[in-house]
């Protein structure tokens, strides 16, 4: 079965729209690229494409009632709104420093969550020196 | 029991309860929305006319000149912004010359003081930004600016803090004239009172069918105002006011009290009694009036606008006369130049009320000011020093653009506000270029800490208008609870 | 580390944002001893600290950061430094002598005094009223950036059914934000046939959520008196002006208006800086100084960037420009004039000097592919496209420079002659 399935490249203004001729679920074709990473983008985004994903977890005691998380790297698309339902599902507790892991192997994807600030208890002087 | 119940916390309403409450009389005013002014009286040029405007013969014109005269000592007392920035009404053709003389014929006649004609040359001098092909205009010195909700939530605290009970968010269902007075059922509770004022603006005629005393009709006229940014703020010193037509004053140009333009209204005959809608027609139509007697105002200089209804009675006059019903009152009609006439207006239905019969006695103690929210902005350096040594709250600034402090916003909070426009409309917080788009949840939040109540409350003017939701995780949480 | 205040500084920064910290960083690499940044939030990071998502840092740090994770960077850098930093403070005035007047939360009244103040209060979104969108003035219409504060910093949603006017990557980043909230974000709207955000935000924020972007359509009308409940949608003309004949109601309780920032030069003006009408912010010379001497402006209070990595770049420069001018240590002055030539909207600095390497950031009116960008007749540069959404950054080697003393020196962008 050959299909054509189109993409925007985002790897610069140019935007190049993108062609993918697929047979049989492989690519044979890809058009529309003016550089290399144009072609790249295309075979990366259609056999696996990945995404970095962050949001908020609620936080007791903190300054602000959320504190930010990021996936430590990139995870299937697929699985990004299996990962934020669990996210928004969590609570921790204030302190948190930037770069605490918040969750290990979310959603069953293998990475862990982290905190993208650090959250002072809401009575303590956090950063500020003066 | 009440002796005298206003329904309506427009202006007029205000100003009404403030003059009886001077006298040994239960008084209660009735408003449907959540805060006082928030009607016809929050979405108006904000205009205290100089005195010749409205025709002899007319309550209008004989309201005007005589309400105008009283702002002073309101402003004064009430602690509320009033600045006699005078009026400039231009010809810009010569059949309009004729207008001019007449008007200043009727102004004289009727003791307005300061009416000069003014050529060219001299306009050009005084208002040097107005377009040089004006023929001439007519000044007068006695028109003034002010804030006509601060006008009014000045005159509610005064007439509460004189014994008035103030029943906001209370729309009045039904009235039934009963044997001692009046039933008045609104949703939350009934009230009786031996009389009613009918002050309930664009919807005086429908308020007064309840009782069959509806010898009126009441149509919204609609006019669309649009403020400038402060980069323009000085442009035009005066009120500018074209020559105007049968139905309108025409688009004005206005110096605010607080400083910024505004220019408009529009004057549109509506069907609709909420249409507080601004439209690209209105924009279009008050932006090219405009620039004909002001070039240099572009309508990319707009911060925001709003659209407001003035109650136009089929007379085209004011209606201030008791009723066929007896004991019930209609104030109705109160289109420009109402806002100048109400305090007027107010000392008129006072006295129609004595020689109707009923007792009016004065209060041994009567106070006629208020201590009015403190500003400041327009505090020295020296009196914001002593106001942040007295209250770290005054070192905190909530709005940036119009330098408003926690202070302030506390205050507003302790004086009833309730809401985002409860607050804005106080103490301007949110009110400039930025449109609250920085002081929003600093604002939000100091009234969750003060009314203690949960975030998603918050509304912007009342329930139906909160500004944010719950998560749906949170939602989910406490179902699963 | 406790810094009581001083009666003086060297350097005294208006803003903790970005622009603010890296300014600071950069007078202290210039040795300014005492340097004072006054940031009105309770905490410093200023806008970063509530934008959540990743894709900060890739020039600067060569690493891709959230928001808040570069503003902390940030921040701890310049806490090591021994930077004090008044938080909860705000300035009201700057007087013509560098005397700084705070409003401070714990401290009251402050006058302190600089020998140089640097401008770093970033910028402001522009609101529905620039605009003039008719119809009623309800809940639920707010800026994109409110919105994102509510959600990312209190924890609330602005609506369940949400509308974007416009695709700058604000409205894009936070069409996404919302849809992992569970809202439904029925559209974006952009006046514009094109969008004004990046590429990747379109595809990553828009198509991966299946959110449709109306290019060339606008909000003719939002109605619903205390919440907003439906917005009525006209394509527009090339003029940009609404076919309310081809018009339809699309229903939602929240409209998001991201329709661009602008600079807040409150203070700015205050001080009668003279001004670029094209970028918003003040003119500035080639060392970001500002038409009074001794005050200087970088970041998005000087012209608003697309990415903060060109903040923090520019900033650096700011402090270090600003600590040199405090520790009396004097520059050659400018002495050739920047002149907007063909396809430039913008471009800052206002004037040059070839004493030194120069830095140049410039925006494009128009799209336009396979141009030429030139400077005078030294210096060209190709490019396979330009668009007004993404600034470029230029440096010019002195050599470019050194003949055009006492000139206006040209800058325009062309199409490449095909051959």
């Amino acid at each position: 079965m050959k299909e054509i399935k189109n993409m925007t490249c985002i790897g610069c203004p140019m935007s190049c729209p993108l062609q993918l001729t697929i047979v049989d679920g492989e690519i044979e074709e890809i058009t529309g690229y003016s550089c290399k990473k144009g072609e790249e983008y295309a075979r990366q985004e259609y056999t696996a494409p990945r995404r970095m994903v962050s949001t908020t977890v609620a936080c007791s005691g903190g300054l602000w009632p959320r504190v930010p998380v990021k996936t430590a790297e990139s995870i299937p698309k697929e699985t990004v709104l299996a990962v934020v339902r669990e996210l928004h599902r969590y609570k921790v507790k204030a302190p948190v420093q930037v770069g605490q892991i918040i969750l290990e192997n979310v959603a069953g994807t293998g990475v862990a969550v982290v905190a993208t600030r650090s959250l002072p208890g809401s009575k303590s002087e956090g950063q500020e020196t003066i | 029991m009440y002796d005298v119940i206003i329904i309506g916390g427009g202006v007029v309403g205000c100003a009404l309860a403030r003059e009886l409450s001077r006298y040994n009389l239960h008084l209660a005013l009735l408003e449907k929305e959540v805060e006082v002014g928030f009607g016809t009286s929050k979405t108006n040029s904000g205009i205290i006319h100089a005195g010749h405007h409205s025709s002899a013969g007319t309550l209008k014109g004989k309201f005007e000149w005589a309400g105008n005269q009283m702002w002073d000592d309101l402003a004064k007392d009430l602690k509320f912004g009033f600045r006699r920035i005078g009026e400039l009404l231009i010809a810009r053709q010569t059949e309009d010359l004729q207008y001019l003389q007449d008007l200043k014929k009727q102004g004289e006649s009727r003791g307005v003081t300061g009416l000069e004609l003014w050529d060219p040359k001299r306009l050009q001098k005084e208002e040097p930004n107005l377009s040089h092909t004006i023929l001439q205009a007519l000044h007068a010195p006695t028109a003034g600016v002010i804030n006509p909700y601060e006008a009014c939530f000045g005159l509610i605290e005064c007439a509460c803090q004189n014994g008035v009970e103030l029943f906001c968010a209370h729309p009045v269902q039904s009235i039934k004239a009963v044997e001692s007075g009046f039933l008045i059922h609104t949703q939350q509770q009934d009230f009786q009172s031996r009389i009613v004022l009918n002050v309930a603006g664009v919807y005086a005629d429908r308020v007064a069918a309840m009782v069959g005393a509806d010898n009126f009709k009441i149509s919204p006229r609609k006019g669309e105002e649009y403020m400038l940014d402060r980069r323009l703020q000085g442009i035009v010193t005066h009120l500018i006011f074209p020559t105007p037509t049968a139905t309108s004053k025409g688009v004005l140009i206005i110096p605010t009290v607080d400083g910024p333009i505004m220019v408009g209204p529009t004057a549109e005959d509506v069907d609709d009694r909420e249409d507080f809608t601004t439209s690209f027609s209105g924009a279009a139509k008050v932006f090219a009036s405009v620039q004909e007697y002001c070039p240099a105002i572009s309508d990319r200089d707009t911060i925001t606008e709003f659209a407001g209804l003035r109650a136009v009675a089929d007379s085209n006059d004011f209606v201030i006369e008791g009723s066929s019903v007896r004991g019930f009152y209609n104030i109705a009609g109160i289109q420009s130049p109402g806002l100048t006439a109400a305090p007027a207006i107010a000392t008129y239905v006072t006295e129609m009320l004595r020689a109707d019969g009923i007792a009016l006695t004065e209060k041994e103690r009567w106070k006629a000011d208020i201590d009015g929210p403190p500003r400041f902005s327009q505090m020295t350096p020296t009196e914001r020093k002593a106001a942040i040594l007295e209250d770290p709250a005054y070192g905190r600034i909530v709005c940036r653009c119009e330098s408003v402090t926690e202070a302030e916003v506390l205050y507003a909070i302790q004086h009833g506000a309730r809401t985002l426009d409860g607050v804005k409309f106080r103490v301007r917080a949110g009110m400039g270029r930025c449109q609250g788009g920085f002081c929003t949840t600093r604002i939000m939040d100091l009234l969750v800490q003060h009314l203690d109540v949960p975030l998603t409350t918050i509304s912007k003017r009342g329930q139906g208008s909160e500004v944010c939701i719950p998560r749906r995780d949170q939602i989910l949480a406490e179902d699963e609870v | 580390m406790n810094n009581p205040l001083k009666k003086q500084y060297d350097v005294v920064i208006v803003g903790g944002g970005p622009a603010g910290l890296a300014a600071a960083l950069g007078a202290r690499k210039s040795g300014a001893e005492n340097i004072l940044i006054i940031e009105r939030e309770v905490e410093a990071g200023g806008i970063l600290n509530q934008c959540i998502h990743s894709g900060f840092g890739l020039h600067y740090f060569k690493e891709e950061l959230t928001g808040p994770e570069y503003a902390e960077r940030f921040v701890a850098h310049a806490l090591s430094e021994n930077i004090t930093m008044l938080t909860d403070s705000y300035v009201i005035d700057i007087s013509p002598a560098l005397q700084v007047a705070v409003l401070s939360g714990r401290h009251g009244y402050l006058n302190v005094q600089a020998r140089a103040v640097v401008l770093a209060m970033g910028c402001r979104e522009r609101t529905r009223g620039a605009i003039r969108t008719p119809g009623f003035r309800p809940a639920g219409v707010m800026t994109a950036g409110l919105a994102q504060k509510m959600v990312n910093m209190k924890g609330v949603l602005p609506g369940r059914k949400i509308a974007i006017l416009g695709s700058g990557d604000i409205g894009l980043i936070m069409a996404r934000r919302l849809a992992l909230e569970g809202c439904e974000v029925v559209s974006v709207y952009e006046i514009f046939p094109y969008s004004n955000g990046l590429t990747r935000n379109v595809v990553q924020c828009l198509d991966d959520f299946d959110i449709p972007l109306q290019l060339s359509a606008t909000v003719a009308f939002i109605h619903g008196r205390d919440r907003v409940n439906r917005l009525t949608i006209a394509p527009v003309d090339a003029q940009r002006l609404p076919d309310l004949n081809k018009s339809w109601d699309v229903d939602c309780d929240t409209l998001l208006f991201s329709i661009g920032l602008i600079p807040e030069n409150e203070l700015s003006t205050k001080l009668r800086l003279h001004m670029d009408p094209a970028t918003g912010g003040p003119q500035v010379n080639s060392t970001l100084e500002t038409s009074l001497p001794g005050v200087f402006a970088c970041g998005n209070v000087l012209h608003v960037h697309d990415i903060v990595d060109f903040v923090s770049e520019e900033s650096l420069r700011a402090g270090q420009f600003a600590a040199d001018l405090a520790l009396g240590r004097r520059r050659p002055g400018d002495n050739i004039a920047l002149q907007k030539g063909a396809n430039i909207a913008s471009c800052v600095p206002h004037s040059l000097s070839p004493d030194r390497e120069q830095v140049i950031y410039l925006r494009v009116k128009q799209p336009m592919k396979n141009c030429i960008l030139s400077i005078g007749d030294r210096y060209q540069k190709k490019f396979r496209m330009l668009i007004p959404a993404e600034m470029i950054r230029l440096t010019l080697a002195p050599e470019v420079l050194d003949r055009y003393f006492g000139d206006n020196l040209k800058i325009e962008v062309r199409p490449q002659e095909v051959e």
